[in-house]
């Protein structure tokens, strides 16, 4: 609601700002005065608009120093001979949208981008496609920007051999919106990053991380797609993140999973869904996380605990049909669950209050089995195997004692799974 | 050999133990599907009892009919047929007429359900083929294990004791060995054993279709190929269909060499 | 017709039969006789191929009947027990076998004459065992099969329906069949019987006429023969 009146006051007020500011376009096209990209930047002043017209312009690093916005029609497209960058942004306040940028460079030793931004501030990257670039977008020490409704493709297979989609190091307050990210390294990364959101974005078949976060405090992402990735998101080492309403989804392979939770501190993980990942979160040592209301179906591990976490809370979220709702490597247990929905709950509800008068144990003697023997996984299912989580149930010896859903909810807790 | 599958399913259609096991698959499919209230969900926990159950309704009513259709196998002997004719078509006519109740008990609340128009009706249908197949593999042994002795009560026995050994002892060993040899590799040995066993077999099918998220999060690249790609599905199915030739096979020796 | 030739069988420790040889002509009635446990059913059923024999052979029509089956369709049998599968009508049944033999059936005639005619659509479950034994007769007698083997044929049947089958026995006999019979009616033997083949612990005591057994054992009638046969033995 928001965006759109500001869309419209947008347009309301751009006539009277382009006709009362001195602001100038300059027209780049094959037949015009202006030929090529270089000579539109040499050519325009503060401010300016460099309008690319269709068709193929050579683009190999060039260097945007002055504020200026690059804006492409439809068909401009930036070739950058496979040698370095294509864009070199060094100055404030630009504005790079519609462009197509292909063959950009790529090399072992240097982190070569399409679009590479350094020290820089008030930055828009809006509406462009990237294809097959080593690292798609690069951000270094950069505050206050905006990546949205960009297109980075690649369809590399090794880890050593490909960057990452959007790329960000020492920066703060951005806004990474609506993009798609695919077959990349990680699709968006951010190291040392701050008072940042990541929203709508759909990340996918990325060799590594649909999102990798490292000592980055104070973010958000919200309502984005990972899916088919190495892992969907890892989150490592950083305090106060949100993580809300994301989708994580089919995130196969070994010791592969929908979220990490390495080192984190004082988050909030509410509204996503896992579904079919081999783990749908793996937390190790994290400290007072809330997770609430997540929907969890058909992982193979719906939340791995691995060491050292503490005080992180589990409620009203929905457990259906995970191979293994919660895994624990120890017997220690400091986290509480409470009012989940668990499929796999099997007690009555006689006063009608909605929760469920015997306490569920969401963790298995089997799981404990597996963690020990990886080969035993073969034996899910068995009749054998429910004959002793039965028994291990009833009196538990290999599994926390005290890891109990006290108030487990009889009916599956209703959230929208469209979102 | 269709002559006498189609009076042994005529027979058994008739008798009250078909309608008792149809009855018994109609209401357990509207129950599953009353308590779940979800067909997806109702799909995984037949899944989970399925491949336990139809190897005991196999078991015990192949050797039930078999005992009470003694006379009936002693008509047949006296008239110019093939022992492994009569015996063929006696074992399908049991195997066809058990299916049948399967297929139609769990297939009318299902459908009623609306599985055909759901995308669990790959999962059911995989299902119902699995349930078939164990049927006719644990008919077939059940009706060697009649075969092979006289006295009801010890067969009857025997049979169920079959039944608890391929469904749970078996897998008690297995995970028993498992443990105990952890420090060696044991990817081949664990695929090559549960292919050995029927209900173990049946069971990875199933697992292959509910469970892959966990079964690809294990290291082995053995296990990794078998699971993650068309193999294990392949390899499975075939084995089944091996099984369910070998009983078979068993059953006309047996039949062959015995009195009457 | 038939040829038994050192036929051995043991079941379990317990050994039936003994070294058993004998042969039938083609043409007449037969009599098994012996006591409880001589093997008297035993031979029937290796003749049909439902007991294999440990050690010897059995020939039919001067054929070796091991591995066969098909000479059975020239073999009417009626079992000692009369049960059928329970779920079937009477008439199902003969249809059912009739199917299965595929050749021409008289079993109307025989049906008339056992008055079975009310109880055609009944369940065999529901029969009684006299009425079993009838259906067991009509079943055994609608082939027009050269031999005849009928295992303790009188079993559970009124005195109408026993003169009944005896004229049934005997029209068959008429009629040039072979005819194979155990039975512990000696009544039936005296009367019906060309030959006599008497069983004792799994070999044959004798083999013949009623008459020879008779002056054989110096007695009267046969039921005192066999008494005495067996006192002897004692």
């Amino acid at each position: 609601m928001r965006l759109r009146n500001l869309a419209i006051l947008y347009f309301l007020i751009l006539p009277f700002f382009v006709r009362a500011s001195p602001v100038a376009t300059i027209r780049v096209c094959k037949d015009c005065e202006v030929r090529t990209i270089t000579q539109g930047l040499e050519a325009a002043s503060a401010h300016d608009t460099v309008l690319i017209e269709k068709g193929t312009y050579e683009g190999v690093a060039l260097e945007i120093r002055k504020p200026v916005t690059l804006m492409g029609k439809e068909g401009a497209i930036l070739d950058g001979k496979s040698q370095s960058y294509i864009l070199r942004i060094l100055s404030d306040s630009v504005n790079v949208s519609g462009l197509t940028l292909i063959n950009a460079g790529r090399s072992y030793t240097r982190d070569y981008a399409a679009i590479y931004l350094s020290r820089v501030k008030h930055f828009s990257i809006i509406n462009n496609v990237i294809r097959d670039p080593f690292f798609g977008i690069l951000i270094e020490k950069s505050h206050k920007g905006i990546i949205s409704g960009n297109l980075v493709t690649s369809n590399r297979i090794r880890e050593d051999d490909s960057g990452n989609g959007v790329h960000a190091w020492h920066c703060s307050g951005l806004t990474i919106r609506n993009n798609e990210l695919s077959g990349l390294r990680d699709g968006i990364y951010l190291e040392f990053v701050e008072q940042s959101s990541i929203e709508d974005n759909n990340s996918h078949n990325n060799i590594r991380y649909g999102l990798h976060f490292m000592f980055s405090n104070h973010d958000k992402y919200l309502r984005n797609i990972f899916r088919e990735n190495g892992a969907g998101v890892a989150v490592m080492f950083s305090k106060f993140i949100e993580m809300k309403e994301n989708r994580f989804v089919q995130n196969w392979g070994t010791a592969s999973y929908g979220l990490l939770l390495k080192e984190i501190y004082d988050a909030e993980v509410e509204g996503n869904t896992f579904h079919e990942n081999t783990i749908g979160i793996f937390i190790e040592g994290s400290t007072r996380i809330n997770y609430t209301g997540n929907h969890l179906e058909r992982n193979g591990w719906a939340i791995k605990v691995s060491g050292g976490c503490y005080l992180n809370i589990f409620s009203a979220n929905n457990f259906l049909s995970n191979s293994f709702d919660v895994s624990y490597n120890t017997k220690m247990n400091d986290n509480r669950f409470e009012g989940n929905y668990w499929s796999g709950y099997s007690g009555y509800d006689i006063d009608k209050d909605g929760v469920g008068d015997v306490p569920y144990r969401p963790v298995k003697l089997f799981s404990y089995i597996v963690n020990k023997t990886p080969e035993n996984i073969i034996l899910l299912r068995s009749l054998f195997v429910d004959i002793i989580n039965f028994s291990e149930k009833v009196s538990p010896v290999f599994t926390p004692d005290d890891l109990i859903d006290n108030t487990p909810a009889m009916k599956r807790l209703d959230y929208d799974q469209n979102r | 050999m269709l002559k006498i599958l189609k009076y042994t399913f005529a027979d058994l259609i008739r008798s009250r133990w078909s309608y008792v096991y149809l009855a018994f698959y109609l209401i357990l499919g509207f129950v599953l599907l009353f308590l779940n209230n979800d067909l997806s969900k109702a799909v995984i926990t037949l899944m989970n009892i399925i491949v336990v159950l139809t190897p005991m309704i196999g078991t015990i009513f192949g050797i039930m009919y078999f005992y009470s259709a003694r006379e009936f196998t002693e008509l047949l002997l006296a008239q110019p047929l093939k022992r492994s004719t009569i015996f063929i078509g006696q074992y399908l006519g049991i195997a066809l007429s058990l299916s049948f109740s399967l297929l139609v008990g769990l297939g009318i609340p299902f459908l009623a359900y609306g599985v055909a128009r759901s995308s669990e009706i790959w999962d059911f249908g995989l299902l119902l083929g699995v349930g078939a197949f164990l049927t006719f593999i644990f008919v077939a042994l059940s009706v060697n294990i009649a075969l092979r002795n006289e006295n009801r009560v010890k067969g009857f026995g025997y049979a169920i004791l079959l039944w608890l050994f391929m469904a749970v002892i078996y897998d008690g060993l297995f995970m028993i060995s498992l443990v105990m040899f952890d420090d060696y590799p044991l990817d081949k040995f664990s695929l090559v054993v549960s292919v050995l066993n029927p209900v173990d077999l049946s069971r990875i099918l199933i697992l292959l279709k509910l469970d892959i998220s966990a079964l690809l999060g294990y290291t082995g690249a053995l296990f990794q190929n078998f699971f993650g790609n068309g193999w294990g599905m392949f390899t499975s199915l075939s084995m089944l269909f091996l099984w369910s030739l070998l009983p078979v096979k068993l059953l006309v020796r047996t039949a062959r060499r015995k009195d009457f | 017709m038939i040829r038994i030739d050192n036929l051995h069988k043991q079941f379990g420790k317990l050994k039936v039969l003994d070294g058993v040889t004998f042969q039938v002509e083609s043409g007449g009635v037969v009599a098994v006789l012996g006591p409880n446990g001589s093997g008297k059913t035993t031979i029937l059923k290796t003749i049909l191929g439902m007991v294999l024999p440990d050690k010897g052979e059995a020939f039919f029509q001067s054929n070796s009947i091991l591995k066969q089956w098909d000479y059975r369709k020239e073999i009417g049998y009626l079992p000692q027990i009369a049960r059928f599968p329970e779920n079937l009508t009477v008439q199902e049944l003969i249809d059912m076998v009739k199917n299965i033999r595929s050749v021409e059936a008289s079993e109307e005639q025989l049906i008339q004459r056992f008055g079975l005619k009310g109880f055609l659509d009944k369940k065999l479950s529901n029969l009684s065992g006299g009425t079993r034994q009838k259906v067991n007769i009509v079943l055994a007698f609608m082939f027009d099969s050269p031999l005849q083997i009928l295992d303790e044929p009188t079993a559970g049947l009124d005195p109408v329906s026993l003169i009944r089958l005896k004229e049934l026995i005997r029209e068959q006999k008429e009629k040039g069949k072979t005819l194979l019979i155990t039975t512990h009616i000696m009544s039936l033997v005296e009367e019906l019987s060309d030959e006599i083949i008497f069983l004792l612990e799994g070999k044959i005591y004798f083999q013949g006429t009623v008459s020879q057994l008779l002056e054989q054992t110096h007695q009267v009638n046969l039921e005192h023969a066999i008494a005495k046969i067996l006192e002897n033995h004692a």
